[in-house]
């Protein structure tokens, strides 16, 4: 007759898996982050796609929200100009701790090809940014990348780390 | 077969640049009376207002008008001459040659298919009246001509900024606006965010979006002169390969110590 009764204890098959408080906050913050619905230039068509249904960012727990209060990355897609840069500042302050910047695309990082008196020259001169993400416009699957790089940060980050201030450029 | 001789006129020995201050022929005007609806048009335009010059070019009629009579002018074209649609409006600045603005109001005719552009001169703090009361179309027109160049236009119903936010500070498709903005433009979103006195804090150094500090080792890394993360540059050489030592399949990696440097020419 079969043995139903598993002895848990001293067969090593406890049912427990051990971590750390850290890894588990940030295992989940990473496979859910939640960008703000956020486009500024061609950039933000490239980001559409990447959130359509060919490149699919919802495997990887990323849900644009419309709001800033309910978002945790912000994606700078696309030229920021200077009238525009107030609001970029308030959209970023209005975000909820913790939060991480993806700048995407060569405008977004240092002004691109815009090298005029109407264009910030570099998103990194109004907010932090964690990840520069190069081209113009990136490819889906860059911006995947991106997305996959940032996780990556977050994972290796404390989950009660004390925030330093970022530096601006 | 041989190709049919034809003389070169020894193109080698000719100069293969283009002259840079070359400067285009003006499209060749013609007369209004080469063209009837044109003439007729003109020919009753003269016997209301006065008419400094007119023209064809490029099949389109070109009128010179009178500042004052610019409402006047474009209510008749409309009403009596069937351009019943302002597609364009704008100025030109030629305040470096004649101190004046040009001005132009360009007209399409959908019944005549026919295109006529009124124009005239005025000074630089000289103001002109809007002809957004028949035309709504001028509307955004005339607030980007003042967004713009500066010129004022009286009687529009909201005469802001269109494009520029409405601080700012002068008008930027005059010929004499820097490129990259005067000092107000080039530190306006750190004013507008953070205050002016946050300039001192980021240098005006920084403004230089071209500018690389080799000293700067937060955001660049020097290739033979590596130092951690934001410790102090060094002038010191590290001899590093940069290449890892298994490589890559099928590709031989370069060792420093294996070359050979030569000093002069073999």
């Amino acid at each position: 007759m079969a043995q139903h009764k598993i002895n848990y204890l001293s067969e090593a098959g406890l049912p427990v898996a051990l971590t750390t408080v850290d890894k588990l906050v940030q295992w989940g913050r990473s496979n859910s982050l939640w960008p703000m619905t956020y486009g500024l230039a061609c950039c933000a068509i490239e980001m559409m796609a990447t959130g359509a249904s060919r490149y699919d960012f919802d495997r990887f727990g990323t849900i644009f929200r419309a709001s800033p209060r309910q978002s945790d990355v912000l994606i700078i897609a696309g030229t920021l100009t200077k009238k525009h840069a107030p609001f970029l500042r308030r959209l970023y302050d209005q975000m909820t701790e913790p939060k991480w910047v993806i700048s995407m695309g060569s405008c977004a990082n240092t002004g691109g090809m815009f090298n005029t008196y109407a264009t910030v020259q570099g998103a990194d001169r109004v907010i932090p940014v964690d990840i520069y993400l190069p081209g113009c416009a990136p490819r889906p699957e860059t911006l995947q990348y991106a997305l996959m790089l940032l996780q990556k940060k977050i994972r290796k980050e404390s989950a009660s780390r004390k925030l330093k201030p970022k530096r601006l450029v | 077969m041989m190709r049919k001789y034809v003389d070169k006129k020894n193109v080698q020995k000719k100069p293969y640049y283009t002259n840079r201050f070359w400067v285009a022929p003006q499209i060749p005007k013609e007369d209004v009376l080469s063209d009837e609806i044109f003439a007729n048009d003109v020919a009753k335009l003269k016997t209301k207002f006065d008419i400094k010059e007119a023209y064809i070019q490029r099949g389109q009629l070109i009128v010179y008008i009178d500042a004052n009579q610019n409402v006047e002018v474009l209510a008749y074209l409309r009403d009596e001459l069937e351009y019943n649609f302002l597609s364009e409006l704008s100025a030109v600045d030629w305040l470096d040659k004649k101190g004046e603005f040009e001005i132009f109001y360009q007209m399409l005719s959908t019944s005549k298919r026919k295109r006529a552009r009124v124009k005239f001169f005025i000074k630089e703090k000289e103001q002109i009246r809007t002809v957004s009361t028949i035309y709504k179309s001028a509307d955004w027109g005339e607030r980007e001509m003042y967004d713009m160049f500066g010129v004022i236009i009286t009687g529009h119903h909201y005469m802001k900024r269109i494009l520029m936010p409405e601080d700012w500070f002068g008008h930027p498709l005059r010929k004499t606006y820097p490129l990259h903005g005067d000092e107000e433009a080039s530190w306006y979103e750190i004013d507008k965010i953070f205050g002016k006195e946050y300039r001192d804090v980021i240098g005006p150094e920084n403004r230089d979006s071209s500018r690389v500090d080799e000293n700067d080792t937060y955001n660049f890394s020097r290739i033979h002169h590596e130092v951690p993360f934001g410790e102090k540059h060094s002038e010191d050489i590290v001899k590093t390969d940069y290449q890892e030592d298994g490589g890559i399949f099928m590709v031989k990696s370069l060792k420093k110590s294996d070359s050979k440097i030569l000093k002069e020419r073999p």
